[in-house]
């Protein structure tokens, strides 16, 4: 007889040669992504990798069609148009809340546009940094209109339902604890069933961040039987974000956020910005003509200003067509010319 | 009275028919009367049972049929959402189907996905019929599998080519159970002998990985691969997601497996391996024509639970940003017009799981039957 071990420590050679041949061929290296180079890895790649959400209505989720609609991914798009003068040339990778910050600093993608709230701890920790506040959030309450409740401060004794788990739940003590106000949290963890308690009447509030209650509201058959009270009981600036260290790059996705507020305190519109490099203001003429020269100082052709505008309109344009169906309000993310918190430095 | 004759009384009485038994002692009365209505308290059982399930089933046909919307014009829900839940919005399946099946693959390449599924299913039918049980299938295999992989990245043939993250749906599911459980099953042969071999270093390390394996959960592994094993590899270097979580899988199945398969190597008698090695077999000889046929027999039905079980863990990926058959269909219902139709899309995607997982052990209880044949004597 054979001796055994001996052909069955030569049939596992066999399969761990067979596996590290597979292996290497399926391996896709996907990126050269040093951490101070993203930028020229993106270039000659040629395609913008950028991390989303799963799914979450009005900042991205893919259309019956498997295109990815909604805020943040109209980000991708905005800054794949900057680099490349093409919104096309981006690939949405989807994210879910826990892998994302891994995602990222391992290079599997450039850049998140996914709803993530910059906090002190993620921008020293976590090996990121946070380019622009894109979307200002904060948590709030939601309740129905025939409660007759006009402020959170009279919630006093109410059962309130909340995610488990989440910065919210702590939040809401925290907010609690603050004001002396007593209640019972209801805590169910999906999405759908919390909802279905809130209508059925199970709580008297719902609270989660206010862009979540709005479109929750907006979903109901009569979004007027419900309420979203003023008192906002957390700071949520959702950011984009990218490799830290990566200076260039993360100018790039900063000041293609400014171009989009910038524009549209001009009034430039995806229908006019053709005409913006003939315009008699300086500024609007810098950004949008060919001779402006503030492309090339970021690294990107001098007509990246046209090429953002054309492709996903201005902050207004891109905030209507994407959270307005969803009954966002523009709220704190309105310009600062008409008192919210969208401020753009000068382009000069 | 003069023309009767004697000798016609034995000879005339017709031959006894075979008489059937009386009405109440075959048939579906009778059977009803053995096992619904034997006596009061099992007829009022019976009754109330029966009561019950009629008003379900009119219901469920209620809600599902009469009163369903099969489809509504440009993602206009007010028609769905007027029903107040009294009847089905099947309109979501009609809208949705396509993203549901192939998730964000793009729309007009998705002839590529649904041929992908037809050729997995095809796959399927032609290993499981006994008379293609040959060494060529082994080449079937490897070059479906070769097929899919091409038709799916595309690239090449005029094709174009299509990154990992937009695959999704069905063919992901399907992807991840086939390849899974294509590649365990093999290492789990391979570990379930290691782990009775004589040689210790061979025995421990199989001890070690299968108890390693199956001490944490299959969430945790899929996390390490997704989340851990990236930050150890050198920078810009990175390993497909799809593929990482598929050999996640691979290794929890075939822990599993393993498990499994050395069940079946324990229950045989020593006497077979006796006789086997009195016959001069080598290792490998013994071990494949003698042990591993009567052993994999022998286990059958627990394989079959394990692939099972491992077809629907298939949807735990949706923890890594994958979209597999689940995660699409609750995708699907997160744009705000579809929002609140959940039951229509998880009884979908529940009836396409079952047909798999149904088909899968009626085809193992025939299997079993026909396998152990010998036995039932």
């Amino acid at each position: 007889m054979q001796p055994f071990g001996l052909s069955f420590a030569r049939a596992l050679g066999t399969v761990a040669l067979g596996l590290g041949l597979v292996l290497p061929g399926l391996a896709r290296a996907q990126a050269p992504a040093g951490a101070a180079n993203t930028f020229d890895a993106v270039k000659s790649r040629g395609q913008l990798v950028c991390g989303v959400n799963t799914g979450l209505a009005g900042f991205a989720q893919p259309d019956s069609q498997g295109v990815w609609r909604g805020f943040d991914a109209e980000y991708c798009r905005a800054i794949a148009a900057a680099i490349f003068g093409d919104a096309t040339k981006v690939r949405f990778v989807p994210t879910t809340a826990q892998v994302r910050f891994t995602a990222l600093q391992s290079g599997e993608v450039d850049v998140l546009s996914r709803n993530t709230t910059w906090t002190l701890s993620r921008d020293t920790s976590l090996g990121l940094d946070f380019a622009a506040t894109n979307f200002f959030d904060g948590q709030g309450f939601m309740v129905k209109t025939s409660l007759g409740v006009k402020s959170a401060k009279e919630l006093e004794g109410a059962t309130i339902c909340v995610q488990p788990g989440t910065t919210t739940e702590q939040n809401l003590s925290d907010w609690s604890r603050a004001n002396r106000i007593k209640f019972t949290p209801v805590v169910i963890e999906r999405l759908e069933e919390i909802v279905g308690a809130y209508i059925s009447g199970r709580c008297d509030a719902y609270t989660t961040d206010v862009s979540g209650l709005a479109a929750t509201r907006s979903a109901q058959p009569k979004p007027d039987d419900h309420l979203i009270l003023p008192e906002v009981i957390s700071k949520e600036p959702l950011a984009l974000g990218v490799r830290q260290g990566d200076a260039r790059f993360a100018d790039v996705v900063r000041w293609t956020h400014f171009l989009l507020l910038s524009a549209e305190e001009f009034g430039v519109t995806q229908a006019n910005v053709d005409k913006m490099a003939n315009d008699p203001r300086p500024e609007v003429k810098r950004m949008f003509s060919k001779d402006g020269g503030l492309g090339p100082m970021l690294g990107l052709p001098e007509l990246w200003a046209v090429n953002v505008v054309k492709a996903v309109g201005n902050y207004g344009e891109l905030f209507d067509r994407t959270l307005k169906p969803i009954g966002i309000q523009r709220g704190p993310n309105a310009l600062w010319t008409t008192g919210g918190l969208q401020y753009s430095p000068p382009f000069r | 009275m003069s023309d009767i004759t004697l000798d016609t009384a034995a000879a005339k009485v017709p031959k006894a028919a075979p008489r059937t038994p009386p009405a109440s002692q075959i048939g579906l009365p009778a059977w009803l009367r053995a096992n619904l209505f034997s006596s009061w308290i099992n007829t009022a059982v019976t009754l109330v049972v029966a009561y019950f399930l009629v008003r379900w089933a009119i219901g469920f046909v209620e809600w599902g049929i009469v009163n369903a919307v099969w489809s509504v014009p440009d993602n206009q829900t007010q028609a769905c959402r007027d029903l107040r839940g009294i009847g089905a919005c099947w309109a979501v399946i009609t809208e949705k189907h396509r993203f549901i099946l192939f998730g964000t693959y793009p729309y007009e390449e998705h002839w590529r996905p649904a041929l992908c599924v037809l050729l997995f299913v095809g796959l399927y039918i032609v290993s499981a019929m006994r008379r293609f049980w040959r060494k060529e299938l082994a080449l079937v295999w490897i070059g479906v599998l070769t097929l899919i992989g091409v038709l799916m990245w595309g690239g090449v043939a005029g094709l174009t080519y299509v990154p990992q993250e937009r695959w999704g749906g069905l063919v992901i599911t399907l992807i991840l159970a086939t390849f899974g459980l294509a590649f365990a099953f093999p290492l789990a042969i391979v570990v379930a002998l290691g782990r009775r071999s004589s040689l210790p270093a061979i025995k421990a390390l199989c001890v070690l990985y299968v108890e390693l394996i199956r001490g944490v959960p299959l969430i945790s592994l899929l996390f390490m691969a997704s989340v851990m094993f990236p930050l150890f590899l050198p920078e810009g270097m990175n390993i497909d997601k799809l593929l990482r979580a598929q050999l996640a899988i691979i290794l929890f199945a075939g822990a599993y497996l393993a498990e499994v398969v050395r069940g079946g190597l324990q229950s045989l008698s020593k006497g077979q391996y006796e006789a086997a090695d009195a016959l001069g077999l080598s290792y490998w000889q013994k071990t494949g024509f003698i042990i591993l046929p009567q052993a994999l027999r022998m286990v059958i039905p627990p394989l079959v639970n394990t692939f099972i079980g491992f077809f629907k863990d298939t949807s735990l990926v949706l923890i890594i940003g994958i979209f597999d058959l689940l995660t699409a269909g609750k995708t699907a219902i997160i744009e705000p017009a579809w929002q609140g139709f959940g039951i229509e899309v998880y009884l979908t995607v529940g009836a396409i799981y079952f047909v798999f997982c149904f088909a899968m052990s009626k085809y193992s209880q025939g299997l079993e039957a026909e396998l152990n044949r010998h036995r039932a004597r």
